[in-house]
């Protein structure tokens, strides 16, 4: 097999339609006797629901309105622990829990109705943050609030810690955010007697949703159909959450007769759906005099909000991203997710690590700062080297050297004429000062452990009538690419131009279940199933007598048109089989936590205005191995979206929490940075290929979240000497740190071991 | 869009007669729209609480900007597009330029207007500060006449100013200095916004001080985001005039300017924040002042 399509810049497969228009997303699209629906939230953070009543002033006989009642299976959104209620009934856990549902075909009347709605509350105690749910100040979920609990230990940390030279703490702590795709959440249901339930919607895992909808409504799969239509972005937020409105449209669709189609508006979006689970991570290192980490004992926390949801899979690989690409003997690390009462926290590119990366990247410069060893310097006397093992044990098989990438990095950078012309300009009088920083990290691709054993996904590729191949898959493009990269992996496979390929629509109705799109698993992990499910077809055409090799694309296509003309159907499946070597003890946590993992080292340049306690990015360096770069424009598309991201989380994007609700729930308040906030920033890479990637394709879409917080916090350490604990470091957070003069030993309580 | 379109209406007369006319009648019942960039976002949300607009956007008496030897006159109906490209302004009130070019984003620069800008009253907006440094007055016009208020009076506490309700704000007027006029001035603007664009300023900091020798002669220093109204610091104002440049007690004099502010915490920011920046402003304003007269470092 030869790459001609992967590794080159093909044009995007549903380009053409979204710079024309042409692509329909879900509020373009309409049904006859379609009709509106909207959500009546609680208010009310924790609370007793008495009753609902209808107010005065509105016709309700005009309207649709389903409350828990209505339900016809289990009152739960499907997941993990089924604790969520689809509807309130009885119990309220959070300020936007949905308690009655409204339909009807006049939107600026449903949104008048839905305020005239009363929902008679007793309230009771409520839990905002993650110290009062350790502290159980009230109990609001299970007996201690603890959704889940992991531990993670390798070598012997007590010995470790009794004969280090100094021991080093540090408390770290890191801020909700929102997802702010550019399209909200919205989704149109149908129901009828026959078909039962068909959705429509903006969403990531068309499977989710119909394993939502079956115990909702006592349905079997052939009577919970969903399609996806053209999704504006999801970055987590459409892997979870679109279960929640999809029901809730579904259940009104029922109950109207009619279809019903509900979007989100910004401020319903924001406040309501999931955002990135803040965190509270104590990091506690036995160091030697030369800088080697000898020992981690990580606490790490993160608020899981009012319901389980995904909480513990975010927790899992937080926990196990903790401790970083070093090769430190011993290691404790114990994750807890807890609950508050907030909406649920879900699932955000990065899920977990980058909170984890957070602290033990800041903490590694707190360490090199009381020692007086430089940030990169600090990296190379303990990074992981192949044969070596990572906190769960697992043995580092990637072909990777840190150092290398570290002074690749460095050198695009310029770290060191950097760090020699701030040193000197910082001294004069003026207000700005100016720093560098870094961050070394790595993310695992794919399900944790033996999730994608347990997925066991599957990918089919089809002939067409007219002789293209169409990729069936459920995973979807959410704009990472996932539509381009499929077709040029498929067409790398059969030898075939790149319009030769199709891919279809994500419905469950016709596609196998590819698994969810989120993990960076699509193009490592699905990608690979449609390179093996090509390579069937391929086989059964070459064996059919129909085609020869060499052939070139027009013959390859003739010989599928006649291939289809001559047996009706023309089809080939992949199942995943989890590489031999992967060995994973979910009750341990050890042993191989994923098949393979990308590699970075990024680097900020940033300005810090001593007048306003402003920080800004001048310039960031993004450097990662990824094993293979299926698409270069698309690759680095990725990389510099998810760094714009992780700097809106380092410095900008700040959810104010009041009574467990987002208060600045709109975009004039809740600070994204726009483009003139945002550096030029260089996405680099390096390529060692893995073998059971596509190509020696790894992940990408994630890991560029992990490394722009630690980075630029550490780069403001160096600018004006004071190490921020949490993120995001707005100015207000800057400024308290400043005129507190937070140093390492404050951060960092550093107690020196007495040695006998 | 949370509101319910059909429980507003808007008005569109077709003439400023007609306009004061209708606010005469019923007074307060019908508030004036202009440019509706900050009404509209308050509609979207819900939380439009007033249901009846008179709209004068389209009244044409109120656009233009006429220059005068001893002032520069803005209709209300001013954008901050047209701010920035009036060359008197930008040559002899440069902080206005500067204010207009940091509000929102192009679209609402092309759509913002300075008349209902003040109006509006709100004392995170940006172009007053710059107002109040120059000593601007604003007309308020009803079908009664047409009277002149220095804008330093216009604000009587939050959200609520001397416009009487039959009354619109018609135009802006900022003097000129007599040419030939001793000395020379400093001006120094800034806005802290949470970013660098599309956004509502935490502090904005406007000075114009004018400097005979090394003798502060005038001053006029005005903040925004730190009081319930943008506010002229009118105790530092006058620790300042009269002072050498050389000599000031940069201490003394931001000690007076923190106790005339009286910020908040709210969802943009906090209190300690808001006090401690407008304090570090005035210290920079005193770094500008030395580096003008020729002493210290340059100015940044």
């Amino acid at each position: 097999m030869k790459n001609r399509l992967i590794g080159t810049s093909v044009p995007r497969k549903e380009a053409f339609d979204k710079v024309t228009g042409r692509a329909r997303y879900v509020d373009d699209v309409s049904f006859p006797g379609m009709i509106y629906g909207t959500t009546v939230r609680s208010k009310v953070a924790r609370g007793r629901l008495r009753g609902i009543a209808l107010g005065p002033g509105i016709p309700w006989d005009e309207f649709v309105v389903v409350t828990a009642k209505d339900i016809p299976g289990i009152n739960a959104i499907h997941l993990i622990n089924d604790d969520q209620p689809c509807l309130a009934d009885g119990v309220i856990n959070h300020p936007e829990e949905p308690v009655v549902l409204l339909a009807h075909p006049d939107k600026h009347l449903l949104e008048k109705a839905r305020q005239a709605v009363v929902l008679d509350i007793d309230e009771l105690p409520a839990v905002h943050s993650i110290e009062d749910a350790l502290a159980k100040t009230a109990v609001v979920w299970g007996e201690d609030n603890i959704f889940k609990r992991y531990t993670i230990e390798k070598g012997d940390i007590a010995e470790a810690f009794a004969n280090a030279d100094v021991i080093l703490e540090g408390h770290y702590e890191t801020g909700a955010q929102e997802q702010l795709y550019i399209e909200n959440n919205g989704v149109i249901a149908s129901y009828s007697e026959e078909a039962g339930v068909t959705i429509w919607g903006s969403l990531q895992c068309p499977y989710y949703i119909q394993k939502a909808l079956i115990p909702l409504f006592g349905v079997g799969p052939e009577r919970a159909r969903v399609i996806q239509l053209e999704t504006g972005g999801g970055f987590g937020g459409k892997e979870e959450y679109p279960s929640m409105i999809a029901s809730h449209a579904a259940l009104l669709a029922k109950k109207a007769g009619v279809p019903v189609k509900i979007i989100y508006d910004r401020a319903e979006d924001m406040a309501a759906t999931t955002k990135r689970h803040p965190s509270r991570t104590v990091v506690r290192a036995a160091v030697m005099r030369d800088g080697t980490v000898v020992g981690l004992d990580i606490d790490f926390a993160i608020d899981g909000g009012a319901y389980s949801t995904l909480s513990q899979v975010v927790l899992s690989r937080g926990l196990i991203h903790a401790a970083g690409p070093y090769s430190c003997p011993n290691v404790h690390i114990l994750g807890r997710a807890v609950a508050t009462n907030s909406p649920p926290h879900g699932a955000f590119r990065g899920f977990g690590a980058p909170q984890s990366i957070f602290a033990l990247e800041r903490h590694l410069d707190e360490i090199g700062k009381y020692l007086g060893i430089a940030p990169d310097e600090i990296r190379r006397r303990n990074f992981v080297k192949p044969g070596q093992t990572l906190a769960t044990g697992q043995v580092v098989r990637d072909d990777v050297d840190m150092n290398v990438l570290l002074d690749r990095a460095l050198e695009a950078a310029g770290w060191g004429d950097k760090k020699a012309r701030f040193a000197v300009e910082n001294r004069e009088e003026g207000s700005v000062k100016r720093g560098i920083g870094l961050a070394t990290f790595l993310h695992g691709t794919g399900f944790t452990g033996s999730g994608e054993k347990f997925l066991a996904s599957i990918v089919g590729v089809e002939a067409t009538a007219d002789g293209h191949v169409r990729v069936l898959a459920a995973s979807t493009e959410i704009g990472q690419g996932t539509n381009t990269i499929f077709a040029q992996i498929a067409g790398d496979a059969l030898g075939v131009d790149y319009d030769v390929i199709q891919v279809g629509q994500p419905d469950t109705a016709f596609v196998p279940n590819s698994g969810p799109t989120v993990a960076s698993r699509t193009c490592t992990i699905v990608g690979k199933l449609v390179e093996t499910a090509a390579l069937g077809l391929r086989q059964t055409l070459l064996g059919s007598g129909l085609l020869e090799e060499p052939y070139s694309s027009e013959q390859f296509v003739k010989a599928c048109s006649a291939y289809v003309a001559r047996s009706g159907e023309l089809r080939a499946y992949a199942e995943y089989k989890q590489p031999p070597y992967i060995k994973w003890d979910e009750d341990t946590f050890k042993g191989d936590a994923y098949g393979a993992y990308s590699w970075a080292v990024y680097v900020a340049s940033v300005k810090v205005d001593t007048l306003t306690y402003e920080a800004t990015v001048e310039d960031f360096v993004a450097l990662q191995e990824v094993g293979k770069v299926i698409h270069p424009t698309l690759a680095a598309g990725q990389i510099e979206g998810g760094v714009a991201q992780g700097i809106g989380w380092a410095l900008y994007e700040n959810v104010v929490w009041k009574n467990g609700r987002m208060a600045n729930d709109r975009m004039t308040d809740y600070i994204m940075p726009t483009s003139v906030d945002l550096p030029p920033i260089r996405a680099l890479f390096a390529e060692s290929p893995y073998s059971y990637g596509p190509s020696g394709a790894k992940g990408i879409g994630e890991l560029p979240m992990d490394g722009p917080g630690p980075a630029i916090v550490n780069a403001i350490l160096d600018a004006v000497g004071i190490g921020i604990p949490r993120i995001p470091a707005t100015p207000e957070v800057v400024m308290e740190a400043y005129l507190a003069n937070t140093s390492v030993t404050r951060v960092c309580r550093a107690t020196e071991v007495a040695r006998g | 869009m949370r509101a319910h379109v059909a429980s507003y209406d808007l008005v569109q007369p077709g003439s400023l007669r007609e306009v004061l006319t209708l606010l005469a009648r019923e007074p307060g019942v019908y508030r004036p729209l202009a440019g509706g960039t900050d009404v509209m976002v308050v509609y979207a949300g819900g939380k439009l609480a007033h249901t009846k607009f008179v709209d004068v956007h389209g009244l044409r008496e109120l656009r233009g900007i006429v220059v005068t030897d001893d002032a520069v006159t803005l209709g209300a109906l001013t954008t901050y597009t047209d701010v920035q490209a009036e060359p008197t302004l930008g040559r002899e009130f440069p902080m206005m330029g500067q204010a207009a070019s940091e509000t929102g984003g192009w679209a609402i620069q092309n759509r913002g207007t300075l008349g209902g800008n003040i109006a509006n009253a709100s004392p995170a907006a940006d172009s007053p500060p710059a107002l109040l440094a120059y000593d601007a007055s604003v007309e308020l016009t009803s079908t009664r006449g047409a009277r002149w208020v220095s804008y330093a009076t216009y604000h009587t506490g939050y959200k609520t100013t001397v416009r009487a309700e039959d009354e619109l704000v018609t135009r802006v007027r900022i003097p000129r200095i007599a040419p030939g006029a001793q000395g020379s001035r400093v001006h120094m603007f800034r806005k802290v916004g949470p970013r660098k664009a599309q956004a509502i300023s935490k502090v904005s900091f406007a000075a114009c001080v004018d400097v005979d020798g090394t003798r502060i002669t005038s001053a006029r220093v005005a903040l925004g985001g730190v009081a319930p109204v943008v506010l002229r610091v009118v105790a530092t104002e006058g620790a300042l005039v009269g002072a050498d440049v050389t000599t000031l007690d940069v201490a003394a004099i931001g000690a007076t300017l923190s106790r005339e502010v009286t910020p908040i915490d709210d969802i943009r920011s906090t209190a300690r924040y808001r006090r401690r920046v407008a304090e570090n402003l005035f210290v920079e304003l005193t770094r500008k002042l030395k580096a003008h007269v020729g002493l210290g470092s340059q100015a940044r």
